[in-house]
């Protein structure tokens, strides 16, 4: 910039007129915050490599942990990630074409844009939201722990259970009885506790019933931990074998041999710091799609009410948009190292 | 005191229906090609195994593609591309240096550390 100061007197020069950067304070401050916040993802996601690196064939696949679809089950790897990311990247491009609209001052054009980005904001915050509750509630089978102590996570088509036929009579129920009610529930329940037996279940209330219980199809075990006789990285274990192995392990009316879904202390998919990580980083880029929604809108009532125009520019508009458009980049990570790889 | 001698930067983003156009063209353009490659890194992900001999390729490829992604995100949505070249490397260059250095202390040490836990359990 030589050649421009030459033509400004002292006085100017020393008030500095001119920025090295041609940007304004506030979207170069935008852009400082957004470096100190990547960096803070960049710790978080090379913490989770660090542990993974160390866990090896412990930790879980994306694809066999991340494979449902609301509405349509099982079956379907990754599908749901992708479609999430899908939204993600569309509402960063209604952001974009929001910040465009800004920079020809068309009022209209932001107005449409802001809303279509906030809309989108809130898609992607009710994925996560089922994505989680999908992780904490788990599959129906289950991670087993077998008879020679390895640990295993199950795969298959769980067959459903029809009722329990009560056998002998507790505080509640009488014999004969036929419980139709939250089965399931009360199934996992019972195999967390050890209160199953060879078919026969027992309930809260001291009773104990039968199990009618369609079959199971297509049973598949993943060994995740080596015990004295199955190893992580061994044959799968498939059919009549899985399931006599899995059914040996539910009854035999021992305490935390099967773990259901995930919590802060354990999880049905592999390490405790597998669930863990998923919590912190999903939850934290969470949070910050969540501020970026709010932030959003209350920029959009700043549009709707002429502040910006007033203004003469839409910069607000534009450092907003660096915000979001962050967001969409961290998740670009967190879909690459936690699902993909 | 009221300056009149400070630039409003804020002005400068400014452009007309024209170049508004060509812009809006290009912002579709990128929206296509990211879509393409999230839907090739799912087809990847989903059709080859964690144990495949090709994994390690995989790994390679998905890091490359999203570092792509990543690049057309920063440069394109974010203008970092339109912005000044000593804006841009201020932003980059601090960023990339404690990245690689962070990368490379995790992988180390991850390795020492996985090696301990390996001879413990034997």
């Amino acid at each position: 910039m030589a050649g421009h100061s030459a033509q400004l007197d002292a006085k100017t020069l020393w008030g500095g007129k001119e920025s090295p950067f041609q940007t304004s304070y506030g979207k170069l401050m935008m852009w400082f915050f957004l470096v100190s916040d990547a960096l803070t993802f960049s710790g978080l996601l090379i913490a989770y490599g660090f542990t993974r690196h160390d866990a090896q064939d412990a930790w879980p696949i994306g694809e066999e942990t991340f494979n449902s679809m609301p509405f349509l089950g099982h079956g379907y790897p990754l599908l749901y990630v992708a479609l999430m990311t899908f939204i993600l990247i569309v509402s960063s491009v209604t952001m974009v074409l929001a910040v465009e609209a800004g920079h020809r001052m068309d009022r209209k054009g932001v107005t449409k844009w802001m809303i279509a980005t906030v809309i989108g904001g809130f898609f992607f915050l009710g994925s996560q939201a089922w994505e989680w509750s999908h992780f904490i509630h788990g599959s129906e089978f289950g991670k087993i722990e077998l008879s020679d102590g390895s640990v295993a996570i199950v795969k298959g088509h769980f067959g459903e259970i029809n009722n329990f036929t009560v056998l002998e009579a507790g505080k509640k129920h009488k014999v004969g009885a036929v419980i139709k009610e939250d089965l399931m529930h009360q199934f996992q329940h019972a195999a967390e506790l050890g209160h199953l037996e060879a078919g026969k279940i027992h309930l809260a209330d001291g009773s104990v019933a039968k199990i009618n219980k369609a079959h199971d199809h297509d049973m598949k075990l993943i060994i995740k931990k080596s015990g004295k006789l199955y190893k992580v990285g061994g044959k799968e274990i498939k059919g009549k074998k899985a399931e006599q192995l899995y059914y040996e392990s539910l009854y035999a009316g021992e305490k935390n041999r099967v773990i259901y879904g995930a919590n802060m202390k354990q999880n049905e998919y592999g390490p405790q710091q597998y669930a863990q990580f998923f919590f912190f980083i999903t939850g934290f880029h969470g949070f910050h799609v969540f501020s970026g929604v709010i932030i959003n809108i209350l920029i959009l009532l700043g549009v709707l009410s002429g502040t910006y125009h007033k203004r003469g520019h839409y910069e607000m508009v534009e450092k907003t948009g660096l915000y979001w458009h962050f967001v969409d980049l961290v998740w670009v990570f967190v879909f690459t190292f936690f699902y993909l790889l | 005191m009221e300056r009149d001698d400070l630039i409003e930067y804020s002005l400068h983003g400014h452009h007309d229906e024209a170049k508004g156009k060509e812009i809006r063209s290009k912002i579709y353009k990128v929206t296509i090609l990211l879509t393409l490659i999230t839907i090739i890194e799912v087809f990847i992900g989903a059709s080859i195994k964690q144990s495949s001999d090709w994994w390690t390729t995989v790994k390679i490829i998905f890091i490359l593609l999203t570092l792509l992604k990543a690049g057309y995100i920063v440069m394109v949505f974010m203008h970092l591309g339109d912005e000044r070249k000593y804006l841009r490397n201020v932003i980059l260059v601090p960023y990339f240096i404690f990245v690689l250095y962070l990368i490379f202390i995790a992988l180390w040490e991850g390795t020492a550390v996985g090696s301990v836990w390996e001879t413990m359990w034997q």
